[in-house]
């Protein structure tokens, strides 16, 4: 069987901690579909704030987004490198949450194996 | 696509590549090689290899049968770009048009193996709903699929998950069939490296 488990932990650390034109928080936030907002995460980032609502948009209903959303989120500040990134752990984190749906529901049906 | 960077921010290397690429296959450069060209230390070089685990990596699944699924996923994220480029790639794969087309078309009537059949519609539900329960496992490995199958399955899910948002958000052009033709004899022939 294939085994992406490392290969896809190896990824993921990379597009949260490695360099970027974001920060790792930013990244995160984005990953996780949330502002940065909450216990822990007193200071939220401008540039996420503004980022917020497009990456909802990656993670819940990509094939809508328009070339205004685009647009809008240049305007607001956002470079087109900060724009790549963020979109890219937005869509990994989706596609790891429901990965680990699957994951989690195979365990539970079949037992730790 | 949508970002200026990802048409023409490559390095000069990457641009020559890209020149040859095209005169090669006498097609325009699909816009999936230009993302994957892009800063690949940060998305393409990994992705590259999770996708090629999942896509050519050792499985009872065949090929063809990954690549089924890949485009039965896009369908159900309504993203254009990578039905019709997995499609063509799963019609290459198993050398029967209609096979895909069917199962794309209605999977309930499709004439697939069943532990197949059960497993794209586990995939499918995942891929819209975003959530996943023992019933639908249970579902799934009555209809004779393996542990190590849904599994395989479920890596197949995750990758095109990341490619089709990433298609959809930065704006894929769709290829023309030829395009398409193209592209899946290259993936077919070199995998996703």
């Amino acid at each position: 069987m294939s085994d992406i488990s490392r290969a896809r932990e190896m990824f993921t650390r990379r597009i949260l901690d490695g360099e970027g034109k974001t920060t790792g928080s930013e990244r995160q936030a984005a990953f996780n579909n949330t502002d940065g907002a909450g216990p822990g995460h007193s200071l939220i980032d401008e540039v996420a704030k503004k980022a917020n609502r497009i990456m909802d948009e990656v993670a819940k209903k990509a094939n809508r987004i328009m070339d205004e959303d685009i647009a809008a989120a240049k305007a607001s500040g956002l470079s087109e490198d900060q724009i790549f990134e963020l979109v890219i752990c937005a869509a990994v984190g989706q596609a790891t949450r429901q990965y680990e749906a699957g994951i989690a529901a195979l365990r539970q049906t079949v037992g730790e194996v | 696509m949508r970002l200026a960077i990802l048409n023409s921010g490559h390095r000069i290397g990457t641009k020559a590549l890209f020149a040859i690429i095209e005169m090669a296959s006498r097609q325009p450069l699909l816009d999936v090689v230009k993302l994957v060209k892009y800063r690949p230390d940060f998305y393409g070089n990994l992705m590259g290899m999770v996708t090629q685990e999942t896509m050519r990596g050792p499985s009872a699944w065949s090929v063809a049968d990954r690549e089924l699924m890949a485009a039965y996923i896009a369908k159900n994220n309504r993203c254009e770009f990578c039905t019709g480029a997995h499609s063509a790639v799963a019609r290459l794969a198993y050398q029967d048009g209609q096979k895909v087309s069917d199962a794309l078309l209605n999977l309930s009537t499709a004439n697939l193996d069943e532990p197949l059949k059960a497993t794209m519609l586990m995939l499918g539900k995942l891929t819209r709903e975003q959530r996943m329960d023992a019933q639908d496992i249970k579902a799934v490995l009555v209809a004779g699929a393996t542990v190590e199958q849904i599994e395989d399955a479920l890596a197949v899910c995750f990758s095109f998950n990341v490619i089709g948002r990433l298609a959809d958000a930065f704006g894929f052009a769709v290829p023309s069939p030829k395009g398409l033709e193209s592209g899946a004899k290259y993936l077919l022939s070199r995998g996703y490296r």
